[in-house]
């Protein structure tokens, strides 16, 4: 009789261990949905949509991280603070910035250099947030509240009438 | 009619200080002189700095609007006294952050001259409460207990929701100052009057004037003023001397009994609270004609030769000030600006004294209290924090820079009364940290919406350029079929077409 009793205690102890064990590994190699993951993710990288992660703005590069692809470290506006956040979400390890990006922490914006402007538009284009406004042959600004900094308009213009400077 | 009454609400925790008033309230009110020049900063408020109307140069008599605004959050500024303006332009304050800010300097011509049109509003009573507030506005009345914030926005905020009391705080809590007690001592009925204007304003038909227990003088001439003036409406309270019983949250629960809700203004509790100076300040403007261009404001501290409360014209220096009190003393070290508890640090007394300015502070050395130490979890900072707050718990999570915790325990609650500061053992400077994690938060916070915002134009950038993208290719398909659609034979025929066209030529 305790025989009986013990046995089946054992039985549904080690039913429910396993059962636990598969539940948790599940968890960590299919997140419940991807997207999911990738949202979370994303809201913690600073939404800068610089690029120099290397992906076309934080989102694909929030993606690549969740699919394993990147390293959590190469977020330089992000700095070590974002890299360790992303590993405390992840349960992934610790890592250093990446150094290969230098990035100033300061927050800057773009700020166009107006008389010089010719209106090649090439700036607007190159923007990820939309935040400079022109038409074609006319001035071009950029409207500093929506700007973050990212550097991306400074290369294509060909007068080089682009600069950032810090926010007062 | 007027006996103070005793049943009172409970405050949480608090703390009885030495209240160190007797040294400015020996004498009466005295009358600053008026200074060869005056600093008006454009900013006295919270809110957006006034814009000024005047130009360098301009004369300008006392009581004349130097300065307007058109800000949903704002006050004007008047002249002080009579003069010609001599510059506009960054001048050392005191404010919580940065040290200048943009000033008007009239140079007095001594005559004192006032604009015409300071004459009394006649009989407030016939305007709407609408008309009044808005006359209200027009006089850069703002609440003169130290937290300056624009008078006739916070009733017309108030008057929004439904109301039950008006309290008029006369309690000033913190140690050293004693301007409000030197006013209702020897102006009781101003501050009554002011009272009657604001009831009319607020349409309610009940007002408690509260005081502290260790002010029998004001008590009593508070009390006389009401026996004159015989309006039944007004009830005189009395609540213990703790501080701080003069918060305003902490002074609604003392006297109706109930609890400002987390995150809530008094009006939640259908309560307004006004200071007592605001009230005689209002008076003045509305009854006499004459906008905020004085106040009364105590020059105190064992720095000081002659403690005193003045009568002081808004934009005269500190230095001018502290020099009608007879001076510093040899052992004058510190200038605060403000109580002890609250206020702050100043490194130069070229500051001028301001709608804000309830006290200036002069201390000797202060007591080496000895290093900062570990906390060692003893619970006295919870026991005598007035919000009921855990300060050490705010204090780890503040140096864990833990925003989400911070928010969950309540940090945005945190008045910076400076109890918990002052009964740590370990000399932890709470209440500074505090402050320090506010602004962080904010910033944060200012961050997070930011990032927000980038993320959305970022997002619906993309999916414009997929769209445009898609038409493109769209077009591109249907060009493709058109060009399949017509067949050999026609495009034979359209390349014969061409070559006879080239034999022609
Ligand atoms: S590097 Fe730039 S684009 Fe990449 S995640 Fe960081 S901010 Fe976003
Ligand atoms: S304006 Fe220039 S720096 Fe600013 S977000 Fe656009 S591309 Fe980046
Ligand atoms: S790229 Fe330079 S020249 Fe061209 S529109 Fe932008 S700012 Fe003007
Ligand atoms: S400073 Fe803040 S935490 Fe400290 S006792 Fe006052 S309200 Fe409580
Ligand atoms: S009073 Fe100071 S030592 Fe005591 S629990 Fe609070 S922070 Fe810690």
């Amino acid at each position: 009789m305790t025989d009986k009793v013990s046995i089946a205690i054992l039985v549904i102890t080690s039913l429910a261990i396993v059962a636990g064990l598969l539940l948790s590994f599940a968890g960590r190699q299919f997140p419940a949905n991807a997207d999911d993951l990738i949202e979370q993710v994303n809201a913690l990288l600073p939404q800068t949509q610089c690029a120099q992660c290397g992906y076309p703005g934080c989102r694909p590069y929030a993606a690549a991280v969740v699919r394993q692809e990147a390293e959590i470290n190469l977020c330089p506006p992000g700095g070590q603070s974002t890299a360790d956040n992303l590993a405390s979400l992840l349960g992934r390890r610790e890592l250093p910035l990446s150094s290969a990006n230098e990035y100033t922490q300061t927050k800057r914006v773009a700020i166009i250099d107006e008389p010089l402007c010719i209106g090649c538009t090439k700036c607007r284009d190159a923007c990820p947030v939309d935040a400079i406004v022109g038409a074609h042959q006319y001035m071009h600004t950029v409207i500093a509240v929506e700007c973050t900094g990212c550097e991306l308009c400074l290369p294509p213009c060909p007068v080089d009438c682009i600069s950032l400077v810090p926010v007062a | 009619m007027s006996a103070p009454t005793y049943d009172l609400g409970k405050l949480h925790g608090g703390l009885r200080l030495p209240a160190e008033k007797r040294l400015a309230t020996n004498q009466s009110i005295q009358l600053l002189p008026l200074p060869e020049q005056l600093f008006l900063p454009l900013s006295q408020h919270v809110g957006d700095a006034a814009q000024p109307i005047v130009n360098i140069g301009e004369r300008v008599l006392k009581g004349q609007l130097i300065a307007e605004t058109d800000s949903s959050l704002s006050a004007p500024i008047h002249a002080s006294s009579s003069g010609k303006v001599i510059a506009i332009e960054p001048w050392p304050v005191a404010r919580r952050y940065g040290n200048r800010a943009p000033c008007i300097v009239i140079e007095c011509d001594g005559d004192d001259k006032p604009i015409d049109a300071m004459e009394s509003v006649a009989g407030y009573e016939s305007l709407t409460p609408d008309d009044l507030l808005l006359q209200i506005m027009r006089g850069g009345i703002v609440g003169l207990g130290g937290a300056v914030f624009p008078t006739a926005q916070k009733l017309m905020a108030a008057i929004s929701g439904p109301l039950d009391y008006l309290i008029l705080n006369g309690v000033e809590c913190e140690p050293y100052i004693s301007c409000d007690d030197m006013l209702m001592r020897e102006r009781a009925e101003e501050v009554i009057r002011g009272a009657q204007i604001l009831m009319h304003a607020l349409q309610l038909s009940k007002c408690y004037v509260v005081t502290e227990s260790d002010k029998p003088e004001a008590i009593r001439s508070l009390g006389e003023a009401m026996g004159k003036i015989a309006d039944d409406r007004l009830i005189l309270k009395q609540v213990p001397t703790i501080y701080p019983s003069g918060g305003e949250d902490q002074l609604v629960q003392l006297v109706t009994n109930l609890e400002v809700p987390s995150g809530g203004l008094p009006t939640d509790v259908g309560c307004v609270v006004q200071n007592v100076g605001t009230a005689a300040a209002i008076h003045r403007w509305i009854n006499l004609g004459e906008p905020l261009i004085s106040r009364i404001t105590t020059i105190t501290g064992d720095g000081i030769s002659n403690p005193l409360n003045v009568s002081a014209r808004l934009g005269t220096r500190v230095a001018d000030a502290v020099e009608f009190a007879g001076g510093y003393t040899d052992r004058a070290n510190q200038l605060v600006v403000g109580g002890p508890m609250t206020g702050k640090s100043v490194t130069t007394d070229d500051i001028p004294l301001v709608k804000a300015t309830n006290c200036i502070l002069v201390l000797s050395e202060t007591p080496d209290i000895g290093p900062e130490m570990p906390c060692i979890r003893c619970g006295e900072c919870s026991a005598v924090c007035p919000i009921q707050l855990l300060p050490q718990q705010l204090f780890w999570y503040a140096c864990a820079d833990d925003e989400k915790q911070l928010r969950k325990h309540g940090l945005t609650d945190c008045i910076e009364c400076g109890c918990c500061d002052l009964v740590c053992p370990s000399h932890i400077p709470l209440t500074a940290d505090f402050r320090q994690a506010k602004a962080r938060m904010l910033e944060m916070a200012d961050e997070k919406a930011r990032a927000e915002r980038a993320r959305r134009r970022f997002e619906s950038r993309n999916e414009r350029l997929a769209a445009d993208k898609q038409q493109r290719e769209e077009e591109l398909a249907n060009q493709k079929r058109q060009a399949k659609s017509i067949g050999s034979a026609e495009i034979q025929a359209m390349l014969d077409r061409s070559k006879e066209k080239k034999e022609d030529d």
